[in-house]
């Protein structure tokens, strides 16, 4: 196996020709975050795209930003910060959970996984974000598509096949995304003690009202206490405000009474509130459960507690709502649970991911939900096109993908 | 524009494949008459007219299914089409091509307020969804201008806009999910209800795909709040520049409005004459800001949008107190193509978007082409996403002059590419700006989206000769021209 790491766009192109003259396959990696996320890769050869760094182009008047694949998020949002700019869908950081220790990671791993946080409510995913690259296809040719305009309808949208593709469909050298102005201040406004069911229909009537929640989480006692906020042992129904000031005092005044027969609600100010949906963002909370695996399961938020109830587990399982009960971070013992969780989602509708397994993810069953024949049969014929003999990222997504 | 030559075995089947296809769409579905079919000859983009083979009104999924099964065996082309206000030709017929009218497709399914979504039929308008669910305070935020007409089956083929996208995102950013139907008959469903699916992001592929990958038959859209309240601002520049740097300065503060239109000189007056709006006349250019959502954020973003644009040299400025005149502010950008229409017999709508900051260097291009072709045009720009209408004003019944005002519009759209923007924002490529994809793609890009199709519809049945320039057969476009690497690259750092 050799590591091979490209400088350039050239050299990119040039590395993947050669592993398609030689039929042997590559791993693509950047800074490794992700690695252990999904389906572990087989391959020949490391494709590291590392060395492809750097911001190539940042207007911030024009909400645009491109930079090679390989450049670090920590760097981008740095870049960002300085013009109050920010990635709206507030890409997550596995490394904490996956590695132990927080890594970002770079713009072409996030983007290529469409990782998205809490934010994602309101702001869309990575992939909404995402405006233009530049890559090589497992042909070994250069392609791009997109551009650095939002608005753009011209060809296939191929930024939303690369999005959440998991390089099985080329390596991308550049990439182009869109920013946006980030908010001045944030608050949360929390309720106490609500029961999961009560906890979702307050997360719906506040998101169904015109207040402009921008994130809603419900975290359950077992987690709370936890989050070591003022000692809080009980369960916490958190919704996210921000704008500029005046705004969210408007709003929070206009989201107590509308929730007043939920009990009496408190505010959490910066940077509290901004530590805690990071810490929600990264399953932090999570963590200390070393030996127990991690699901992430995306339904109709209005399913999420009913979903919960009727695992009917025998054990303590933990868990925490994001998305306004769209999002289920479960952790659970041992590595068996997906027929379970997956047989019951078949009624509410969404898909079950498992994110770290306790045995290690080899063993594991299918970390990404199982797709429909004719559906599978179709991504199938999209990689042959892409990759037909299988050298990029072979197997990530799922056996044949 | 020259489109694939018909296949002259299927038009002598004419009778024989209506019969099949009555055996699949009973009674009135299936259309013969030239006299009927006059109706279906042409879309948004009238400068083209074909009759089509036939067209089939199917009303069920299974019926839409069996149908394509049947021309995918037979190798029958295919022209999906939905309320037919395409503005690229996306809908135009081929002579030896059935139209698949999905117009009786015209049903809400559900509408979820719990989870803020609504499931719909492709046939149902965009402005019908916002009218089903505004009784409880929800709408649908894509709003593109035909509306009131299009259907949201097209909307999602051509990704379809509109004037609040900056804010509020296209189509693409509005679905959750999709049903649709593959050209073998296969009936497949994307999302659903949750956020996010497992494997290729196949719902997003499809948005915007121009009626070329399959036929969508169910739409899940989200809905979303009411924003609280909107107001607007409308603010006159003597310059495109200063009011360019308006755009710029607002967004640099950190403001993203609802809707952010300019409009120059020549479009200001034609809307003005038209509806009275109160527009002012001696500016050349105008902007409509508008602001929504909570009333305390609207009311401190209106003063800081109204000192910015001081500090920018506007030269009028006035806020709406009431709702009345907010829709007044907005009624002469609304009614801008008509006005524009009452001062020409024909006029030729461009869709190109441009980074914004280019916006007065492609004016100034687009005033010296006005000249060159001896063609007035007006401009209406999305300020906020760079999105330029620019309207070129021609006489049909003038020979030769449709032929000037395409290649006009052909240069404006060159130009966009070239400043860094693109051929179109909106409207689609279709059949209008098919030719001018290698202005944007070379052909190593154009392989790659025609292999995208491969993967779909390996016959090349639906909706051919339209957004791409070439067709290619997925055999040739499979072929691999490996050249047997000799190692090494020395110039790649190995380990």
């Amino acid at each position: 196996m050799s590591h091979i790491k490209p400088e350039n766009a050239g050299q990119l192109e040039e590395a993947v020709k050669w592993g398609l003259s030689q039929e042997e396959s590559m791993e693509i990696i950047g800074s490794g975050s992700k690695q252990k996320l999904g389906r572990a890769v087989c391959a020949d050869h490391l494709l590291d795209v590392s060395a492809l760094t750097g911001i190539t182009l940042y207007e911030p008047e024009e909400l645009v930003l491109s930079a090679r694949a390989g450049t670090s998020l920590i760097e981008i949002q740095e870049e960002l910060a300085k013009n109050n700019q920010y990635m709206a869908f507030e890409p997550m950081d596995y490394g904490a959970l996956l590695k132990g220790t927080p890594d970002a990671g770079t713009l072409g791993g996030m983007v290529a996984c469409n990782l998205s946080g809490p934010r994602r409510l309101k702001a869309g995913a990575a992939r909404d974000h995402f405006l233009g690259f530049s890559g090589v296809s497992g042909r070994g040719e250069t392609f791009k598509s997109g551009g650095r305009v939002v608005k753009n309808v011209t060809g296939y949208d191929l930024m939303k096949l690369m999005a959440g593709s998991y390089g099985t469909l080329a390596v991308m050298s550049d990439i182009t995304i869109k920013v946006l102005p980030a908010p001045l201040e944030e608050k949360s406004y929390v309720l106490y003690g609500l029961s999961d069911e009560q906890a979702n229909r307050a997360m719906s009537v506040a998101l169904n009202s015109s207040r402009e929640v921008s994130s809603a989480a419900h975290i359950p006692q077992i987690i709370s206490s936890k989050l070591s906020l003022e000692a809080e042992e009980r369960a916490m129904t958190l919704l996210r405000l921000e704008g500029h000031g005046p705004s969210i005092t408007y709003r929070t005044d206009k989201l107590t009474s509308l929730l007043t027969g939920f009990g009496k609600g408190s505010l959490i100010a910066d940077p509290e509130s901004r530590s805690l949906w990071q810490k929600l963002r990264d399953a932090e909370v999570l963590l200390k459960s070393e030996e127990r695996s991690i699901w992430r399961i995306s339904l109709p938020p209005a399913q999420g507690s009913a979903f919960i109830d009727s695992l009917k587990f025998n054990e303590q399982a933990e868990y925490y709502y994001d998305w306004a009960g769209g999002l289920i971070w479960l952790s659970l013992t041992g590595d068996h649970n997906a027929s379970l969780l997956r047989g019951r989602l078949k009624s509410a509708g969404g898909h079950a991911t498992l994110v770290r397994s306790a045995t290690g993810i080899e063993d594991a069953e299918s970390p990404q939900q199982p797709l429909e024949p004719g559906e599978y049969a179709l991504m199938k014929r999209i990689k042959d096109n892409f990759d037909p003999k299988a050298i990029l990222n072979p197997g990530r997504l799922y056996a044949d993908l | 524009m020259k489109m694939p030559d018909p296949d002259q075995s299927i038009m002598a089947k004419r009778n024989e494949i209506a019969e099949a296809l009555r055996e699949i769409v009973p009674g009135e579905g299936v259309i013969l008459s030239d006299r009927e079919l006059q109706v279906y000859e042409s879309d948004g983009l009238t400068a083209y007219r074909q009759p089509p083979l036939m067209a089939v009104l199917p009303q069920t999924v299974e019926q839409v299914s069996q149908v394509l099964t049947y021309c995918h065996a037979e190798g029958i082309k295919v022209v999906p089409r939905g309320s037919g206000t395409s503005l690229s030709g996306g809908a135009l017929p081929l002579a030896d091509a059935i139209l698949l009218c999905m117009g009786k497709f015209n049903q809400i399914v559900e509408v979820d307020y719990d989870n803020r979504c609504a499931v719909v039929q492709p046939g149902v308008t965009n402005l019908g969804i916002t009218k089903a669910v505004e009784g409880q305070g929800f709408y649908y935020a894509p709003d593109p201008s035909s509306q009131i007409a299009c259907s949201i089956g097209g909307n999602v083929a051509e990704n379809a806009g509109g004037v609040h996208c900056l804010k509020y995102g296209l189509t693409t950013n509005n679905l959750l999910g999709i049903e649709m139907v593959l050209i073998d008959g296969t009936v497949l469903r994307f999302g659903g209800k949750h956020l996010d699916s497992p494997g290729y992001d196949l719902l997003g592929l499809m948005t915007g795909s121009e009626g070329l990958l399959g036929v969508v038959t169910e739409v899940t859209v989200r809905i979303l709040p009411k924003p609280e309240t909107a107001r607007a601002l409308l603010l006159g520049f003597s310059s495109s520049e200063s009011a360019g740097d308006c755009v710029a300065a607002i967004i640099s503060e950190g403001i993203v409005p609802g809707g952010m239109e300019m409009m120059d000189k020549p479009a200001i007056e034609a809307a003005e004459a038209f509806v009275n709006a109160g527009y002012p006349l001696d500016v050349e250019a105008l902007l409509i800001v508008e602001l929504d959502g909570p009333q305390a954020e609207v009311d401190y973003l209106i003063d800081q949008v109204s000192a910015i644009a001081e500090k920018c040299g506007a030269i009028t400025s006035r806020i709406s107190q009431n709702e009345e005149e907010r829709q007044l502010f907005w009624a002469g950008r609304k009614a801008a193509f008509p006005a524009v229409g009452r001062l020409t017999p024909d006029y030729y709508c461009m869709d190109g978007t441009i980074p914004r900051n280019k916006l007065p260097l492609v004016l100034k291009r687009m005033r010296e082409m006005s000249e060159h072709y001896g063609l007035r045009v007006a401009n209406v720009f999305h300020a906020g996403d760079g999105n330029l209408h620019p309207l070129i004003m021609y006489d049909a019944n003038n020979p030769g002059e449709l032929e000037k005002a395409e290649d006009f519009g052909s240069d404006i759209l060159k130009l966009c590419v070239e400043v860094g923007g693109v051929l179109t924002g909106e409207h689609g490529v279709g059949v209008e700006k098919r030719d001018l994809m290698p202005e944007m793609f070379n052909e190593i890009d154009l392989k790659q989206q025609l292999r995208v199709k491969c993967a779909f519809d390996s016959k090349a049945l639906l909706n051919p000769g339209k957004v791409f320039p070439e067709l290619h057969r997925c055999a040739e476009l499979g072929r691999m021209h490996i050249h047997k690497g000799k190692l090494p690259f020395p110039d790649i750092p190995r380990f």
